[in-house]
């Protein structure tokens, strides 16, 4: 059984109805890359997992989001309380917002363990420094005493991080964990958070509209596009053969080594705003292969052999 | 090769301040001496992580900020010692658009307003009658729809706003464009439409670009001669976008970059060290602390940028192969 499955999830905020059976699932110790352009619906998705929804004036209408034995939609917030930061944890696309700027940071990720596994001061302490130690955090024990303006970008993004795994999660979460730093400071992050959540067996939901990240990190991929899902795969797969042409649109956004001049394309248009989704595949408008079909019929999401995708174009499941 | 349309020489900007309300003065180079020429019609990028120069060096180059030694010459004229009014008038042939898209463009202007600004300040404003179709002109250059001229910049997407501000840029025809990481705010998708109708100007109007970037792998796509930077210094210079560096720190920027292809996984190995603080810069190179390469004589004298072997320039002890 998944660790966590979402079984087409349907989120509504007023009349509107900003995502629509959503549909995939992370297995325990998985890496599972969730990307599409901004207004796509992954911030979203991210929130209907964490049970976040409430805050915007968002809830689940239809479908469910179970987690191990748990079905979180049906779960009280009190209940949920205890889920969040213990089993599942968050990190946020901006660490300057997601830690406390009058708190040491040591502090702040030592909380964690004591409010979730009821350690002690003293205990929480050395757990926390191992735990920044382990993230290549240099000299440890004096970064544990600093507070967040003291710390660059990408070692307050390192902090975030020993915080979500302060109280081993078997889930977390990561909502665009390295788009605010530079490409360096990234391509480290990435490579420490991979190499972390491998070690400790923690699946991680990778939120991103970079697919050379995905390509980089993770195991499996889910592409959303206007609040559906497009396509899912496995990585190789996704990126070998693409069945859904906004699959293959995104991919093509990334520069490669030799790319001609003229050879970046881009897509065309913008995703459109949850109140003026076009009828068919929401796709259709931006889609240089779309037929007539596709302006009128929406793709059912498809499972084929591996993966699923939804387009009238990607030929018929065996 | 003819003459470069912007020619840098020594051109540093030192910045002072206090540390703390009371402390004492300290001051960092942030620039310190670039020697850089950008020819006509051509795109030049300066890659570099945050803090190394490079957006002081945007800012340079079109006299945004006066420097504090060296010079910038644009078309034969030194730009530093102009009188305000020659200055004005020579910006008309330089323009610069930000990264910021939501922030530089004035929120109570709608698009029509901000689009004929530029004409405003040079006094070049057209007749009340001319304005519109102008105006129309230059949304359809970037590929915005002309309604989009009654908007204000908050009804905008990010790509809409650094469309607006392409288009506000060129409103005048400069031959000079320079870019401070106009798509570092955008999505990818995004990123992918502004560099093709960068492209576009380029070939159509042979603009000249600096292009700042902290991404090299777009860099390398997208300009003709790389520039990289460290700590306020050019460090290497490429003048063919495919060679290969040779400086560690290129190669380490080069590194970071991810193939859209699970098959070329790269293992990052991790800068050691941390960036030495700008106001204190040990005395030999400032990358030492953090190259894999470093030897003794790298502590000890900071290397000189000559002459590559593989074309351009590099300042290294121990340039790769």
């Amino acid at each position: 059984m998944a660790l966590l499955d979402l079984s087409d999830v349907t989120v509504s905020i007023g009349a509107l109805m900003p995502l629509d059976r959503i549909a995939f699932s992370i297995e325990a110790g998985e890496i599972v890359g969730v990307v599409g352009e901004s207004g796509s619906g992954k911030s979203l998705t991210a929130m209907a997992v964490m049970g976040l929804l409430p805050l915007i004036g968002g809830r689940i209408t239809s479908g469910a989001v179970r987690f191990a034995d748990v079905e979180l939609n049906r779960l009280p917030e009190r209940d949920y309380r205890a889920l969040r930061g213990r089993r599942i944890a968050l990190i946020s696309q901006n660490p300057m917002t997601s830690l406390d700027p009058i708190r040491r940071v040591g502090q702040q990720i030592d909380q964690v363990s004591m409010i979730h596994l009821g350690l002690g001061a003293q205990q929480a302490r050395l757990r926390s420094v191992d735990m920044m130690r382990q993230l290549r955090i240099p000299e440890a024990d004096v970064v544990h005493g600093n507070y967040p303006h003291h710390l660059s970008g990408g070692m307050k993004q390192r902090i975030v991080i020993a915080m979500a795994l302060a109280a081993d999660p078997e889930l977390i979460v990561a909502d665009e964990p390295t788009t605010a730093l530079d490409v360096t400071i990234q391509a480290q992050i990435i490579q420490i958070m991979v190499e972390m959540v491998r070690r400790k067996n923690v699946a991680l939901m990778l939120i991103t509209h970079d697919m050379g990240v995905v390509a980089q990190a993770c195991d499996r991929v889910v592409v959303l596009y206007a609040g559906r899902v497009a396509e899912t795969g496995s990585v190789e797969r996704i990126f070998a053969a693409p069945r859904h042409p906004y699959t293959k649109s995104l991919i093509g956004c990334i520069p490669v080594e030799g790319l001609a001049p003229g050879g970046l394309k881009g897509i065309d248009g913008v995703v459109p705003g949850v109140a003026n989704y076009p009828t068919g595949c929401r796709f259709h408008p931006r889609c240089s292969l779309a037929q007539d079909r596709c302006k009128i019929e929406a793709p059912l999401l498809r499972t084929f052999d591996e993966g699923a995708a939804a387009c009238h174009l990607a030929g018929d499941p065996p | 090769m003819s003459a470069p349309l912007v020619s840098m020489r020594g051109l540093g900007r030192t910045f002072v301040n206090r540390k703390g309300l009371f402390g004492a003065r300290r001051s960092m180079r942030a620039v310190d001496d670039v020697t850089l020429d950008i020819p006509a019609g051509k795109v030049t990028g300066v890659v570099g992580e945050s803090g190394c120069g490079k957006s002081t060096l945007a800012r340079l180059a079109l006299r945004l900020i006066e420097a504090s030694s060296g010079s910038v010459t644009f078309d034969g004229t030194d730009i530093g010692s102009l009188e305000p009014a020659a200055m004005r008038q020579i910006r008309r042939r330089m323009q610069m658009v930000f990264q910021d898209p939501y922030s530089s463009l004035d929120p109570r202007y709608s698009i029509a307003d901000c689009l004929l600004e530029p004409f405003a300040i040079q006094g070049l404003m057209p007749p009340a009658r001319q304005r519109a179709a102008q105006v129309d002109d230059l949304l359809d250059m970037v590929g915005l729809a002309r309604s989009v001229a009654s908007s204000f910049p908050h009804q905008l997407s990010g790509g809409q706003k650094q469309r607006v501000g392409i288009a506000r840029a060129l409103a005048l025809k400069p031959q000079f464009l320079v870019l401070d990481e106009p798509t570092a705010s955008l999505d990818v998708s995004i990123q992918a439409q502004i560099i093709a109708l960068l492209e576009r100007f380029r070939d159509d109007f042979g603009l000249a670009y600096l292009f700042i970037s902290h991404d090299l792998g777009l860099v390398r796509y997208f300009c003709d001669q790389v520039v990289v930077m460290y700590l306020g210094r050019i460090v290497e210079v490429m003048d063919r976008p495919d060679a290969r560096p040779r400086h560690p720190y290129s190669r380490a920027l080069l590194n970071s970059t991810f193939a859209p292809d699970p098959a070329k996984r790269r293992v990052v190995t991790p800068m050691a060290g941390e960036i030495p603080s700008p106001f204190a810069l040990p005395p030999g190179c400032a990358f030492a602390a953090r190259c894999p390469q470093a030897s003794a004589l790298c502590k000890a004298e900071r290397p000189t940028l000559a002459e590559s072997t593989a074309g351009g320039r590099i300042a290294c002890h121990h340039p790769q192969d």
